[in-house]
């Protein structure tokens, strides 16, 4: 099908796109799953960003809350346990132009992909990961997670977890080349939303970690939290989150913080209760690997041919009298 | 404590040094066909650069040329030790080398220790001519002095016919770290023995030191003088090796250079890799050269990293590639068996080396076939090609690039150590446009197209890449349908998996038979892949010269398997795979028909055409040799 190029451009220009266009399927999640408040702010960032979905990529690994892509109508990747990242990785350096989003969990970020959670980080490759943070393995059913906290009884830890629950914030924040992180709660959507879209208009590797229930293995555990909004401390800044009266009025904890003050972030973050929820830290002026490495560069085979003939009369024997040919320019 | 010598090697077979003597000084020289040549030294000492470019210069004279490295697995192995010595091994030869070929006819060694590693591997042809540093004979340590007159005395009563000289002293004269210029030395030596041009050698020193000053390369042409002076005034004997110069130009480059060349030639443009042994210099090569293409080498955080991070750039684009060598390609898995799934177009590169776990990560082995055709949990099925000269290493990136991409399928390609570190010329290659991957698809899909339409037939179906609008799926690794949808239904999942095997009868429906080397029937078939063709080749070609009915047949498929096979196998009446993986001694007390374990391709072609192939393999680490061969084959020709 043939478009003319102004029209073309008119489309690209005045698409405006409603929830439906992102919405495939009916989640299969538990009914009150946290993954599904988390799916909920994404469709909403997307149309208000009027993403195009063939644009944009949602990158999971395995777990429940990897089963994201499904539920969007856009392109979307569920690969191998703990690899989205990589994998998210390698489709923004062969295409800077896509939109990249990861869904990723605790178990499949935190444990089995934790190196390359930590590389991402310094990579600074611009995409905006959620680490849907429940503290446990769901799909596997009900096995004790790195995050899990210590004393946590589960099918694996029967008298309770050994170790202390690793933190993924103060982890994020001791990697040289953050640039984004934040934290948000399942149950308080208004916040997780702006927090989402905050991390998806930073240029870089925007980490947000999102507390979020699971109501099938742990029901109540963030009950206290989730009650007692005293138990919140909300992290707001004009240079972050913005609160709304309506929120103030609830969330009465809080405190000002500028997300570019790193030490700062890393004394909130090291706070497991209250919970912050908020931007803990921003640098807009960390490079991105792709741009470092001059990504989706389009290249014709005149140029390839000319990069490949210099190559070769390196290595070229030439018969005798024949003249070596000069060094074409590329 | 001097360790035991190899028994003398000279009793088990009488064979005079294969270099005619004479008598006088300013030796004429004498003509030979072929010789091989090898010189080792201390990490450090040059010893490879001098054997590179002592082949560079054979080359530039139209010698055929085989060079292989003589690699110590560590960084800086301890001065002097049996186990730590690197050089270079050159066959030359008046005809095209095809192989590394039989044992050294004459080697420098700057230590008697070095040199003992080279004897007690049996890399030496008994007898043959050693020109051994003499420093060691007047050194200050007399555990030294000790350790150099026995293996001396012991190598010359071995029958070895050993001549010292005198590097050091002669060197000092020219520089006061004589350590850093023997190599150029011994360069000079080298072109004294076959008579070769100087001034293509001081061209080849101006390019081999061309990044550094106009001293250092002065420096080093006298050296290469003095070497060269020294042996016309020393020396009793001299080589000529008739050469004729190409009239085509010759590109010349290891194995791993050629991946590399292959990788820029086919048009793909990320490479993700991580460090291992021997597989790295491929990204060593590309790293300074790509990005002058627009490409790009990630050296990724490990090796599932690289490969998956390979997979998400091939899903959005054009096919990527991995590269990688036995562990790697272990850690590889499970990303494999997601691309085979997903249907991603993705070429991983094997240099294998030997296995299991980290085995002998600079020694070359064929280890991984079997992992390669069945490796990754599940029915994978992928592609297999191995290379089996330099020229291939080139061509078979821009091969298995359009096999990725056509069939949306993995491309495993198995190169080895040996293939990665040697050197033979080849002709030049004649760029061509249709080499390179073609701009990805970004056109609007019909609003009825599937991100699964397999043609029920081939198993085909059309990739939609990222940027396509009507195209929105999400790929995943768990069972699914057309649509791509998560699908645990029995239909769906056996569809599934038909249709990712019929890709691959789709592609050997498209392949020739592989060419016989030899007659199309007789009394042996002798069936290879990879990097043994050339001695197996050498060893059936003298073998019928003897006029034994031997062929070969050398493939380049292992997966699919070319059409042909089973038919040319019932034309011979026995019919042997000599491969370089592990395979069962029969003769062993307690093997039998039952357990006996056959070599890989063995194996897959017993499975596969119920005929009667028998295996005889080796795993020492080295390229299996012609000679070695040929007497597996007189033996087999004999058996009843």
């Amino acid at each position: 099908m043939t478009i003319h190029a102004t029209e073309c451009l008119l489309r690209m220009y005045d698409q405006h796109y409603e929830l439906e266009d992102y919405q495939s399927g009916v989640p299969r999640w538990c009914t009150g799953c946290g993954d599904n408040a988390i799916l909920a702010a994404v469709q909403r960032l997307c149309r208000d960003e009027d993403l195009r979905p063939e644009k944009t990529v949602f990158v999971s690994g395995i777990g429940c809350s990897s089963r994201f892509p499904h539920y969007m109508k856009t392109y979307g990747f569920h690969g191998i346990h703990g690899r989205a990242l990589p994998v998210a990785e390698g489709i923004k350096m062969s295409r800077p132009d896509l939109n990249v989003f990861v869904n990723t969990g605790d178990g499949d970020c935190c444990s089995i992909g934790a190196a390359h959670w930590i590389h991402a980080i310094r990579y600074n490759m611009n995409m905006t990961v959620m680490l849907h943070d429940n503290q446990i393995y769901g799909l596997t059913k009900m096995q004790a997670s790195p995050t899990s906290p210590r004393g946590l009884k589960s099918n694996t830890t029967p008298r309770g977890a050994y170790l202390e629950g690793l933190n993924p914030l103060t982890v994020t924040l001791g990697v040289q080349n953050v640039s984004f992180v934040a934290q948000a709660v399942d149950w308080i959507p208004e916040v997780l939303y702006d927090i989402i879209r905050a991390a998806y208009h930073h240029k870089g590797f925007s980490f947000v970690r999102i507390l979020q229930r699971c109501p099938e293995w742990l029901p109540k555990m963030l009950d206290p939290w989730v009650h007692d909004p005293l138990k919140i401390n909300l992290v707001h800044h004009e240079n972050g989150v913005k609160l709304s009266p309506g929120i103030s009025k609830v969330y009465r904890t809080q405190e000002k913080h500028d997300p570019s003050d790193i030490h700062s972030a890393r004394e909130i973050a090291s706070v497991l209760d209250p919970i912050p929820v908020g931007i803990l830290y921003h640098n807009p002026d960390v490079p991105c690997y792709e741009d470092l490495r001059d990504a989706g560069q389009q290249r014709s085979a005149r140029y390839i041919k000319a990069g490949f003939e210099a190559e070769l009369d390196k290595f070229t024997v030439w018969p005798e009298g024949a003249q070596p040919k000069t060094q074409p320019s590329a | 404590m001097q360790e035991a010598l190899v028994e003398a090697p000279v009793k088990s077979r009488p064979r005079p040094a294969a270099s005619p003597e004479a008598t006088a000084k300013k030796a004429t020289p004498a003509t030979l066909s072929e010789h091989i040549v090898e010189i080792v030294s201390d990490s450090g000492e040059g010893a490879q650069r001098c054997g590179q470019t002592f082949g560079a210069i054979a080359s530039q004279m139209g010698l055929g040329v085989w060079t292989v490295e003589i690699i110590p697995a560590e960084i800086r192995p301890p001065a002097r030790s049996v186990a730590g010595g690197s050089g270079n091994r050159i066959r030359l030869g008046s005809k095209r080398i095809t192989n590394g070929g039989n044992e050294t006819d004459l080697v420098i060694a700057f230590n008697e220790q070095v040199l003992l590693g080279r004897v007690r591997t049996g890399e030496l042809k008994p007898g043959c001519t050693i020109l051994l540093e003499s420093m060691w004979r007047e050194h200050k340590d007399p555990k030294i002095v000790e350790s150099y007159t026995e293996t001396y005395d012991q190598l010359a009563k071995a029958g070895y016919k050993v001549v010292e000289i005198p590097m050091e002293r002669q060197c000092k004269t020219i520089l006061a770290d004589s350590r850093r210029g023997k190599n150029m030395f011994a360069l000079g030596i080298l072109c004294s023995i076959y008579s070769f041009d100087l001034k293509l050698a001081r061209e080849q020193i101006a390019i081999t030191f061309g990044k550094k000053n106009a001293s250092v390369i002065e420096t080093n042409v006298r050296l290469l003088h003095a070497g060269y002076d020294w042996a016309e005034n020393n020396l009793e004997f001299k080589y000529c090796i008739p050469a004729t110069r190409s009239t085509e130009p010759q590109i010349v480059v290891n194995g791993n250079t050629a991946l590399a060349l292959g990788v820029l030639a086919s048009g793909m443009e990320i490479c993700a890799m991580y460090p291992i042994t021997p597989a790295t210099s491929v990204s060593h090569y590309l790293s300074s050269v790509f990005e002058k293409v627009g490409g790009i080498v990630h050296q990724a955080e490990d090796e599932i990293a690289a490969c998956t991070f390979a997979i998400g750039a091939s899903y959005a684009g054009k096919c990527a590639v991995t590269v990688t060598s036995g562990p790697g390609y272990s850690l590889k898995q499970e990303g494999i068996g997601l691309a085979v799934m997903g249907e991603i177009p993705l070429v991983v590169i094997n240099v294998q080396r030997g296995g299991p776990s980290t085995g002998q990560p600079t020694k070359v082995e064929q280890g991984d076939l079997l992992t390669s055709v069945f490796g990754s949990h599940g029915d994978a099925p992928k592609v297999v090609i191995a290379p089996a000269t330099i020229e291939d290493c080139f061509y078979s990136v821009i091969t298995a690039r359009k096999i990725a991409e056509a069939f949306n399928m993995v491309v495993v390609i198995l190169s080895d150590a040996s293939l990665g570190t040697s050197q033979q010329p080849f002709p030049r290659p004649q760029f061509r446009e249709d080499w390179l991957a073609p701009p990805i698809d970004q056109s609007e899909v019909p609003p009825s197209a599937k991100p699964y339409d397999w043609n029920p037939k081939t198993g085909l179906a059309r990739r939609f890449i990222p940027g396509q609008s009507g195209g929105m799926h999400t790929l995943t690794g768990l069972a699914h349908d057309k649509l791509s949808h998560v699908a645990y239904d029995p239909e769906s999942n056996e569809s599934g998996l038909r249709m990712r095997s019929l890709k691959l009868a789709a592609l050997q429906q498209t392949l020739k038979p592989a060419p016989v080397f030899g007659d199309p029937k007789g009394d042996l078939l002798v069936i290879g892949w990879g990097s043994t063709k050339g001695a197996i080749e050498e060893a059936v070609d003298n073998l019928r010269a003897e006029g034994h009915k031997v062929s070969s047949v050398h493939l380049t498929f292992l997966q699919p398997l070319a059409p042909g096979l089973k038919e040319l196998m019932q034309k011979f009446k026995k019919v042997i795979c000599i491969e370089g993986n592990w395979s069962d001694d029969p003769k062993q007390d307690i093997v039998n028909e039952d357990n006996r374990r056959f070599s890989a391709l063995a194996m897959m072609l017993r499975s596969r055409y119920l005929v009667d192939v028998d295996c005889w393999s080796e795993v020492r680490g080295q390229p299996i040799k012609p000679n070695t061969i040929q007497r597996v084959l007189l033996e087999k020709l004999k058996q009843k």
